[in-house]
């Protein structure tokens, strides 16, 4: 049985290593191609017409003129005559024609007949909803009633975060051609390997006759599973234009209301604690929703589940906007922000630091050391003890400083992955596998993988990503992916070396293959590196045929290469300007375990990602919807607000890179991160001024009123 | 802009003219037309001959860009950004927001950066246009790619080319420019992945490197 575990730390020379991604020369230099650049020759362009009601019935379409306009190759109805939509940027109608400026004028002819029906657009009161608040049924745990009673300090407070959009910067859409019998698809997907499948089953065709192919994609963020609508009509458009090649990506913003948001979530909390500090209960009332199909209760009270008294009520609201979709761990960063600001206030009502609060509950949560140990380290970072003050209490002019404190958990084991490892006898080695580079650096910890495990430096390994012609690898998501293509290249490389090693044996005296080693672009005989022979040699003595095998992450048995489970806690410290209400964030720290660090160079780069998308969900971005028409106000980037360059303050992250963390193996990073933040900027908000502004973003107006006692 | 009628599909529809009609229509810095001049020949400056009338249809076009004489035939509507992306094939820089909001479309023109979603095809004739392929064009020794690769300012990398021209043009104004000027030169783009924090760096260790 041969060995796949991870090289000892002290002994590894290119995993856990800060290497640069092996794509950055090309994203740098506009080189890489993503589903967005795909030129095909004879390519036609297509454009959509959406609905500019949130709730209608189509009547009617008339394609007539549409059909006559210059360039124009073909027509679809992509909703039927007849049909209700549900939603504003719900898409009608698709053209394609010789160039997209054509495509958009025969859009523009397209006559439609519409009967308008009521909609609602707004989430944020749950008594307004009516008929469209369903409840999700009580869960109760313990005796919230008498805990209620017998507290020694109870807080109540309300909480919310609107709805975001996932805002990704290469719209949804792909280049697709449907040419004979055979499929061609350039899009932009978090599954490369799930793609043709779900096209497949859309245009009943079978996946074998679809080719996929994507190098690059610019974000999904967890709204890019499936081949979606646009894949679809897209290839009929080809089909019916003769086979040839059509381009549709989505606009603005179209892509901002349709192609997938970050469900609400609003609540009414209420947490109390005994006299010594410990906390006793949790009460919620909350609501959310993420279009149509409503959304669901978060994972409250979030991390500290074992509050022995709970009471929660939760509504779904269901409203006429584009449909939530996946966001970097769904429903958790709403969830910490509810807990840990609950928690905040609870801490000012006792008169006691929000930090103390924190350590004296730890053993409410499943892994009391691990938080007891982060919340130490991020104080620390963010010099706590000298710098934290009672709330409202750090004021110089009219500028205040607050602290603020927020956590989070996540699980992130392997998915199902197959790699394919392939040595040939010129010693150059090919690695393959049916994954997708999100950002994080998945094709150069795979090399670093390879690399390592057949002891060559990072340029002796050839990857291949990015096309379903490869092994099949599971969707990216979940923070699902470098534990399980980490895992499956070790398993395939070293399998493909012991097919190696048993070629060049009879070489080395027929050593066992067990007793030879792939290190410093030698194979040797472990312990005896003199005898051995360099890297090409060794392939020489394969004659003329390569080796070749296949790895498998195998979910259930990851044989100590990956695991689940992670802790995190992030602080925060921000100035706000009592005059204007403008909050600068003047500095933010992560600490968070993930086992194996593969690249700390890559991985940190992440964390600072999200830190930084929480400095966008917590101060800049929503979706801002007019209860009268219907329609987002701002469906485009210049009011649909993201932090740029000189908003972010200082980051420093704290990986916990250490022998203890490292021995739990591989565990995905893209969600925990995201989580933790916006409680952490809130609470140091309210810190600063001295109240709570209950809602986020904390726009200059939210804290103003809060200030001033409105409720905005 | 006529209010929303309930026989259009989209308000764009309704009113006769989009918001990347009027784009189209106007160009930078032109005056403002009305739906109408949709129909209308667009007038495109051409050095030394005065005004030439070109369009409604296709028009052949000259592009100087990364020193190339490159043809295309578009419309006289058309963008430099999607004449790039489409006909030039020239697709370093991205098309992200196209309200000359977010700079992922950022090219020089004339030794200045400007959005190219913002600006006429047939208004950039007589300019000299960089794309990120020619600001980068010896991709192994320049600095700031070394830069942004060696501090990782990038994740999914569909803003980085945008940025990578606006820091090529922050420097070349200003070569030795501060942690404050390297922010506020950045700001005028936006990266969703969150890679400010290696821009930030790249662009300081650029400056202080030499050559970018």
């Amino acid at each position: 049985m041969a060995e796949y575990a991870w090289p000892k730390m002290s002994e590894r020379t290119l995993i856990g290593k800060r290497i640069s991604r092996l794509d950055g020369p090309q994203k740098s230099g506009g080189r890489a191609k993503y589903g967005s650049d795909a030129n095909p020759e004879r390519l036609l362009y297509a454009a959509i017409l959406t609905s500019p009601h949130s709730h209608a019935k189509l009547k009617s379409m008339d394609f007539t003129a549409a059909k006559a306009s210059p360039g124009v190759t073909a027509v679809v109805a992509v909703t039927e005559p007849g049909a209700e939509v549900q939603w504003e940027g719900a898409i009608l109608a698709a053209v394609a024609a010789e160039t997209e400026l054509q495509a958009r004028d025969a859009i523009r002819k397209i006559k439609v007949d519409w009967e308008i029906l009521p909609h609602l657009v707004k989430d944020d009161d749950v008594a307004a909803a009516g008929p469209s608040a369903k409840p999700a049924g009580e869960q109760v745990q313990g005796d919230p009633d008498e805990a209620k009673k017998s507290a020694a300090f109870t807080s109540s407070g309300f909480y919310g975060l609107p709805v975001l959009t996932h805002c990704c910067l290469e719209p949804h859409g792909q280049v697709v051609q449907w040419a004979g019998d055979q499929i061609t698809a350039w899009p932009s997907t978090q599954s490369v390997s799930n793609y043709a499948g779900d096209l497949g089953a859309q245009l009943s065709v079978p996946a074998t006759a679809i080719k996929v192919d994507m190098d690059h994609i610019g974000g999904g963020f967890g709204s890019k599973f499936q081949s979606d609508q646009w894949g679809a009509f897209c290839a009929q458009l080809s089909k019916e234009s003769g086979g040839r090649p059509v381009k549709l990506f989505l606009d603005r913003n179209i892509e901002l209301m349709i192609a997938g948001n970050r469900p609400s979530h609003y609540a009414k909390v209420t947490v109390a604690a005994d006299a010594s500090g410990k906390l006793t209960l949790w009460e919620s009332e909350s609501w959310s929703s993420g279009g149509i199909g409503g959304g669901n209760i978060p994972p409250i009270p979030y991390v500290f589940t074992k509050i022995p008294h709970q009471r929660k009520n939760h509504h779904a609201i269901a409203t006429n906007n584009g449909s939530q979709r996946a966001w970097r761990a769904p429903n958790h960063p709403q969830a910490s922000y509810l807990t840990c600001c609950a928690l905040d206030d609870l801490a000012a009502k006792m008169g006691k630091d929000p930090l103390e609060l924190f350590l004296s509950n730890v053993d409410l949560t499943t892994r009391e050391e691990a938080y007891r140990r982060q919340l130490g380290k991020a104080a620390k970072m963010i010099d706590w003890s000298s710098k934290w003050k009672g709330r409202g209490k750090n004021r110089q002019g009219h500028i205040a400083r607050g602290l603020g404190i927020g956590i989070n958990t996540w699980g992130g084991a392997g998915h199902d992955s197959t790699v394919k490892a392939r040595i040939h006898p010129d010693g150059t080695v090919e690695v393959e596998c049916g994954t997708q580079d999100l950002g994080v650096g998945t094709r150069t910890v795979m090399t670093q993988v390879a690399g390592e495990t057949l002891g060559l430096p990072m340029d002796g390994i050839r990857l291949k990503i990015g096309s379903n012609a490869f092994p099949p690898s599971g969707a990216s998501g979940g923070s699902t992916t470098v534990g399980a293509v980490t895992s499956a290249t070790r398993i395939a490389c070293t399998d493909a070396l012991n097919l190696l090693y048993e070629k060049v044996s009879p070489s080395l005296d027929n050593t066992p293959v067990e007793n030879l080693e792939a290190r410093g672009g030698r194979v040797q005989v472990k312990g005896n590196p003199s005898k051995g022979m360099s890297w090409r040699d060794a392939c020489k003595k394969l004659g003329v045929a390569a080796v070749e095998a296949q790895g498998r992450n195998n979910p259930r048995n990851p044989r100590g290469l990956n695991t689940g489970g992670v802790a995190g806690v992030q602080m925060a410290e921000v100035s706000v300007d009592m005059e204007t209400g403008v909050v600068s964030m003047e500095k933010m720290v992560a600490v968070q375990d993930f086992g194996l660090v593969m690249n700390p160079k890559t991985a940190e780069s992440q964390i600072f990602g999200a830190m930084i998308m929480n400095i966008c969900g917590s101060l800049f971005e929503e979706r801002v919807v007019d209860a009268v028409t219907g329609r987002m106000l701002n469906a485009e980037l210049e009011f649909y607000k993201l932090a740029g360059a000189p908003d972010i303050g200082e980051l420093v992250v704290d990986m916990e890179i250490d022998e203890e963390n490292d021995s739990r193996g591989v565990i995905g990073l893209g969600e925990p991160p995201t989580v933790g933040g916006l409680a952490a900027i809130g609470n140091a908000v309210t810190n600063a001024i001295g109240v709570r502004v209950p809602m986020v973003p904390l726009t200059p107006r939210r804290v103003l009123d809060a200030l001033s006692g409105r409720n905005s | 802009m006529s209010s929303i009628k309930e026989s259009g599909g989209s308000p764009e529809a309704a009113s006769g003219v989009s918001r990347r009609g009027f784009l189209e229509v106007t160009g930078v810095g032109g005056a403002v037309v009305g739906a109408v001049a949709l129909e209308e020949p667009a007038h495109a400056q051409q050095p030394g001959k005065g005004a030439a009338l070109q369009g409604p249809g296709m028009v052949p076009i000259t592009l100087n860009v990364n020193g190339k004489a490159l043809k295309a035939t578009v419309e006289p509507r058309a963008t430099l950004l999607d004449t790039l992306r489409g006909p030039l094939d020239h697709t370093g820089a991205k098309r992200v927001c196209d309200r000359g909001t977010c700079g992922a479309c950022t090219v020089m023109m004339d030794g200045k950066s400007v959005y190219a979603c913002t600006v006429l095809a047939i208004d950039a004739q007589s300019a000299k246009i960089e794309t990120v392929e020619g600001l980068t064009a010896d991709l192994k020794n320049d600095a700031l790619v070394n830069a942004f690769v060696e501090h990782d300012a990038q994740q999914c990398g569909y803003c980085t080319p945008g940025f990578m021209v606006a820091a090529k043009a922050l420097l070349k104004e200003n070569p030795n420019p501060t942690f404050a000027q390297v922010e506020a030169g950045l700001s005028g783009n936006l990266c969703r992945c969150g890679t400010y924090m290696g821009l930030r760096k790249a662009v300081l260790a650029a400056a202080k490197g030499g050559r970018a």
